[in-house]
């Protein structure tokens, strides 16, 4: 198991957002979080690289192991932790400075300063991301120039760059249009060769195409998780199956 | 109809006003352009006053300014910023928030020639400093603080959260946040504000006549006594020296902030074309 969740509760203040959350997460896969808004999907995600710390009443107790290490131990790092679980976030987020800048962002801030090594890297990452015949020949233009897909892509490339060992998704193509979508969607099938990958949606039709586990959330518990096509196919509890047919969320 | 007309209305007294305000500042700089152009040649430029400014020319008072300019940068450029990025990304604390915006904007108000008697006051007569351009850029830099902070705050904190979200979800520490992203982000703004501030404390006379010294040798150093230009003009004014050389004065001190203040909107326009912004 890459991710393993036990006993997890969090909230910020005196709201508790997550009630014990058990989940197991495979490596090289994808695994999507589906549940209707404010159920706690996206507080999970961002237990998962700690952004949540970022606000100054969060507070959590149980454990997520990744590789077997508690991050929320005392050991841990948050900047090595963030370098090893990259995350992508709901609306495109490039940074104001040039493409290849965005790109070795990552590399830069973790004190690879060699050029032949970033330039190299920052062409890998590009490919990757299926954004590379795209921009090869406006490398050094401001990357908000790019269209909604496009920057979404370069998060991904940017994210990949540091080559993490999971990517988290915060409902990456909630703002693209269908195209941009597909390829997005493209581009997580391929990328779980190499990544173990987290993915918020609220789009049942995303889950069902590009996930192999399903993790359903409500009013912060997990209902029922498993393989995507058990979970859509022959769901074990009403709540999910209501959801699923759209019958509420 | 009455939409139609009131929408007329509009539109022509929000014309008319940037009518007038520009044509304010046309007749007021060309004015002082016109009368002071027949004083400008390399001597008035390029040596020093003879007969307390009747003759010769004004090399030391730009001189002096360009010293109290100096120390003012040097001062409250980094306490400024600094106290703005303190505020905008490590303070939790709100109350102090407020209580730091109100001193500023009453700092801010406070008029130059009280910062002057203070001056005076406190750094001459209790510190006993001495009367140097160091004491005036010492008070040049209390006077221009505030106006840093305040644009420098807004500019800090109008640096969007998710280019902050995606920084700390690479793995950035919170220093490396602030450089990488925050302060080029924001740094047209806070600019701006420093523009703003040291072009107010390079016309001010009132905050610096009881700092200065006002003497008309050429400044070799920070703790000389020196003269800047506004001192110089309202010196030259006031006891009836020579109308024409103030004039003058002012042609040389207008001339030296439009040429900062155009050349700053250039770089500034420069850089949010290389951000994309």
């Amino acid at each position: 198991m890459k991710i393993e969740v036990n006993h997890f509760n969090a909230g910020f203040g005196n709201m508790e957002i997550l009630k014990d959350i058990n989940l197991k997460i495979p490596k090289h896969s994808v695994t999507a979080l589906i549940g209707p808004s404010g159920c706690g999907k996206s507080t999970f995600l961002r237990s998962i690289n700690r952004m949540n710390d970022l606000s100054r009443d969060f507070c959590c107790n149980g454990d997520i192991l990744i590789n077997s290490m508690n991050i929320y131990g005392d050991e841990i790092d948050v900047v090595d932790l963030r370098k090893n679980v990259g995350m992508v976030f709901q609306k495109a987020n490039p940074f104001p400075m040039s493409i290849y800048d965005n790109v070795a962002y990552g590399l830069r801030i973790h004190g690879i300063h060699d050029d032949y090594e970033i330039s190299k890297v920052v062409e890998k990452s590009l490919k990757q991301a299926a954004l590379w015949e795209e921009v090869e020949d406006k490398l050094f233009e401001s990357a908000l120039n790019l269209s909604g897909g496009q920057q979404q892509r370069l998060c991904i490339a940017r994210t990949i760059a540091v080559n993490p060992d999971i990517i988290l998704m915060d409902e990456p193509c909630s703002a693209l249009d269908p195209i941009s979508t597909l390829k997005i969607e493209e581009l997580i099938s391929e990328l779980k060769k190499d990544y173990t990958i987290v993915l918020v949606t609220h789009n049942m039709q995303q889950a069902k195409r590009s996930s192999d586990y399903t993790a359903f959330f409500l009013n912060g518990e997990v209902i029922e998780s498993g393989l995507t096509r058990n979970i859509f196919q022959n769901p074990q509890e009403i709540k999910t199956q209501d959801y699923i047919m759209g019958r509420f969320g | 109809m009455h939409v139609k007309s009131i929408q007329k209305i509009t539109s022509f007294w929000f014309k008319l006003s940037g009518a007038i305000t520009l044509a304010i500042l046309m007749i007021i700089v060309s004015y002082i352009l016109i009368k002071g152009i027949g004083a400008i040649n390399l001597e008035f430029l390029l040596t020093k006053p003879v007969d307390s400014g009747r003759e010769g020319g004004i090399l030391p008072m730009i001189l002096s300014s360009l010293y109290l300019l100096a120390v003012t940068s040097f001062i409250a450029i980094p306490l400024g910023v600094g106290s703005a990025l303190y505020m905008a990304e490590y303070n939790e604390n709100h109350k102090l928030e407020v209580v730091i915006r109100f001193i500023s904007q009453v700092l801010a108000s406070v008029p130059s020639i009280v910062f002057g008697l203070f001056g005076l006051a406190f750094l001459i007569f209790f510190l006993k400093t001495g009367w140097s351009l160091l004491s005036g850029g010492v008070i040049l830099s209390l006077m221009s603080m505030p106006t840093i902070y305040q644009v420098s705050e807004v500019a800090l904190k109008s640096v969007p959260e998710h280019y902050k979200e995606g920084c700390y979800g690479m793995g950035a520490t919170k220093w490396q946040c602030i450089t990488s992203i925050i302060l080029p982000t924001a740094a047209s703004g806070i600019f701006t504000g420093i523009i703003l501030a040291l072009t107010r404390a390079f016309s001010e006379a009132a905050a610096v006549m009881y700092l200065v010294g006002s003497s008309l040798e050429m400044p070799t150093s920070l703790l000389d006594t020196g003269r800047p230009l506004p001192l110089h003009l309202y010196v030259l004014a006031n006891e009836g020296i020579s109308m024409e050389n103030a004039y003058g004065t002012a042609f040389v001190l207008i001339a030296i902030v439009l040429t900062i203040t155009i050349l700053s909107n250039h770089i500034i326009s420069k850089y949010e074309i290389k951000l994309g912004v």
